[in-house]
């Protein structure tokens, strides 16, 4: 059976604004079969709750969005990673929250739980003490001569998040790459159960700093979907212009890092100069420098200060005056460009497998942008940058077009915000609802329970998810050196996965 | 193309701001706890080694912009180390999760002494918003013990460069 017939068949519950297909786990191990010859059905979220694992697939034939679940039997449901290899990281997420146990998994080693919390499966209802300290979980294995390994982390280098890489080398050509997360894992889901969405909301704008913007986005649509509100049309607008300038000053910093680790530190001053502008316009405008809590369910917190808009409009022009400039230094300087050319190439079979958004899809031929589809207001025509390179090279282009396209944007939501409330209270409603909100990273999706006002689940599926395991294809067959490169190119969270 | 930016730039004069006078009851303060607590004093310039105990990135991103053009931290004497072993300075970010906890204390055993550890930002001082998690051990100084705690969510650059100079006067002779 094909996997649209097994969806069609199976019956739903509420969720809006797609209703969630609810799948016995015989119905779910014959989906997953048939996913394996559906290469169209894209998985883009994965996560539990303490009945049923949920999974949120992209249909990219007809662009429609489907939720669907598998009930757990006695612990147990079929694995989806033996058809969706992005499965496998959500599968040892599931078990280490919720203790669900994926069957016939491609990896079933601890992934957030490192033995140091006093628990397992903090999020289950049966959450038992954790007595015994877990074995730390062994690397991949590799055969051959001449290698040796590279330890990396968590403690890193530079002024960077934590993680730990593990290289695999032959001489300086990188065999294997693998990364282990979870070191900055806050129990963030299992705070934010049985508070109001409106204080639930400060754990969303803290899953990962750099996009707290867009995370409060996707989290505020969510809670409205459940509760079946709206934000008021100026509050939708003042959404966007702070989401543009997050997008603005975030891709200013990886485009001067990224050819700060090239050796050409002249791009970073000038661009984190234009960076510090525009966190200085939007403390202006709206009172925080990465507008941390404006927005909130219902809503936006304040409205937008008089001078915000033209301390805006002035940054961005300095910007305009001197972004073309910078790039055709980029071009000229032949050492950056043999640097970034050619370099952390991703596969296309893997883009096509991983279903990666922003600059990594980008960069590989897939143009999937949530401003225009599914789309939300108050986005109308947003012209999204696609490239087929897939290396450094064409992931920093794709972030200076964006630079370019946001500009655009916010000149013409600042010319033309409409007049009225900046909010509206949400009712104490029971429900279920997906937001979502495109951030620098890409797509970002979250998923709300409420009852009676109150969140009883929820899930924030970062960007990252679906591009971490993509740079660990990315820098095979690369030299070590050129791993800040990849890395940078790929800025990924590790906020944003650890929870 | 790069010689006319560099000529402009020439022209232009200087992106950096003046630095604003340090508070001097603040150094005040410091210095006296510092004394103390028998610390041995560093002079002028530090080396600061910076630890992600838990951060949800958004300090990072503040103490990122220090090293721009308009902060220019190293005109203070104060720059980043890649090393612990180099450092003076550990300015620890983050509630502390239970799975860094170890390599925060494995990085502090790693910092020559004298040193000094700067908390920095409301979740370091005692988990902020995530206290209470099963995840999360609890403020910088539930680790290691510290000297000087800058709050803010984030901090700005210019508070961070504020306490950062207040070390920094407290350590000069």
């Amino acid at each position: 059976m094909a996997a649209s017939d097994i969806l069609r068949n199976a019956p739903t519950a509420p969720c809006n604004p797609w209703p969630r297909h609810v799948l016995t786990p015989a119905a779910w191990a014959d989906l997953v079969a048939a996913l394996q010859a559906e290469a169209s059905l894209e998985l883009l979220a994965m996560w539990a709750d303490a009945q049923q694992v949920h999974t949120l697939f992209h249909d990219s034939r007809n662009g429609g969005f489907i939720p669907t679940s598998v009930q757990v039997d006695a612990g147990v449901y079929p694995a989806l990673s033996p058809a969706r290899p992005a499965a496998a990281w959500f599968e040892r997420m599931i078990a280490d929250l919720w203790g669900h146990r994926a069957e016939g998994g491609t990896d079933s080693r601890p992934w957030l739980d490192h033995g140091k919390w006093d628990q397992h499966a903090p999020l289950s209802p049966q959450a038992t003490p954790s007595l015994t300290a877990p074995e730390l979980p062994e690397f991949l294995p590799f055969e051959g001569e001449d290698l040796h390994q590279i330890p990396v982390g968590p403690v890193h280098a530079g002024i960077i998040e934590p993680g730990h890489f593990r290289f695999t080398a032959q001489g300086e050509t990188v065999a294997r790459l693998e990364i282990r997360l979870g070191y900055v894992h806050k129990g963030t889901l299992g705070l934010m159960r049985g508070k109001s969405p409106r204080i639930a909301a400060r754990f969303a704008a803290r899953l990962s700093g750099d996009s707290t913007v867009a995370h409060s986005i996707a989290f505020a649509r969510a809670a409205e979907a459940a509760s079946a509100a709206e934000a008021p049309p100026r509050a939708q607008h003042l959404r966007a212009v702070m989401a543009e300038l997050e997008r603005i000053a975030n891709h200013l910093g990886d485009c001067g890092a990224i050819a700060n680790d090239a050796a050409f530190p002249l791009l970073l001053a000038r661009m984190t100069f234009h960076r510090e502008r525009i966190l200085q316009a939007a403390s202006a405008a709206f009172g925080h420098r990465l507008m941390m809590d404006c927005v909130i369910p219902g809503g936006v917190a304040g409205d937008i200060a008089t001078e915000g808009s033209p301390t805006i409009l002035r940054a961005l022009a300095a910007i305009e005056a001197e972004l073309p400039e910078l790039l055709r230094v980029y071009d000229d300087v032949s050492s950056l460009v043999d640097r970034m050319v050619g370099t952390g190439i991703v596969r296309h079979d893997l883009v096509a497998a991983f279903a990666p958004g922003g600059f990594v899809g980008r960069a590989a031929g897939r143009g999937f942008d949530l401003r225009q589809s599914p789309g939300y207001a108050p986005y109308d025509g947003v012209q999204v940058p696609v490239l087929a390179t897939a290396d450094v090279d064409g992931r920093f282009r794709i972030r200076a077009s964006e630079i370019s396209e946001s500009i655009r944007l916010l000149q013409a939501l600042l010319a033309q915000l409409p007049d009225g409330p900046i909010s509206v209270a949400l009712t104490l409603a029971s429900g279920e609802g997906i937001g979502w909100a495109e951030g620098f990273r890409g797509d970002i999706w979250h998923w709300v329970r409420l009852e009676a006002g109150q969140i009883s689940a929820v899930f924030l599926r970062d960007p990252s998810w679906l591009q971490w395991p993509l740079l660990q294809a990315a820098i095979y067959g690369n030299i070590v050196a050129d791993f800040p490169l990849c890395n940078k190119s790929f800025n990924c969270s590790y906020s944003g996965v650890d929870l | 193309m790069v010689w006319r930016s560099i000529a402009r730039n020439l022209k232009r004069g200087p992106l950096t701001i003046p630095a604003e006078p340090v508070s001097e009851p603040a150094t005040q303060a410091l210095a006296e706890r510092l004394a103390a607590s028998a610390h041995q004093r560093l002079g002028r310039s530090l080396a600061i080694r910076m630890v992600d105990a838990g951060s949800c990135n958004g300090c990072e991103l503040e103490i990122h912009m220090l090293n721009s053009i308009v902060y220019d931290l190293e005109r203070f004497g104060l720059h980043f180390v890649a090393s612990p072993r180099h450092a003076d300075v550990l300015l620890v970010t983050g509630p502390i999760t239970r799975n860094m906890q170890d390599a925060l204390r494995r990085t502090w055993a790693a910092t020559p002494d004298p040193k000094f550890v700067v908390a920095v930002g409301d979740c370091a001082v005692d988990g902020g918003v995530f206290k209470g998690s099963y995840a999360i051990h609890g403020g910088v100084d539930s680790t290691v013990p510290v000297d000087l705690v800058i709050r803010g969510c984030p901090p700005t650059p210019a508070q961070l460069l504020e306490g950062l100079c207040v070390l920094l006067e407290a350590n000069a002779d």
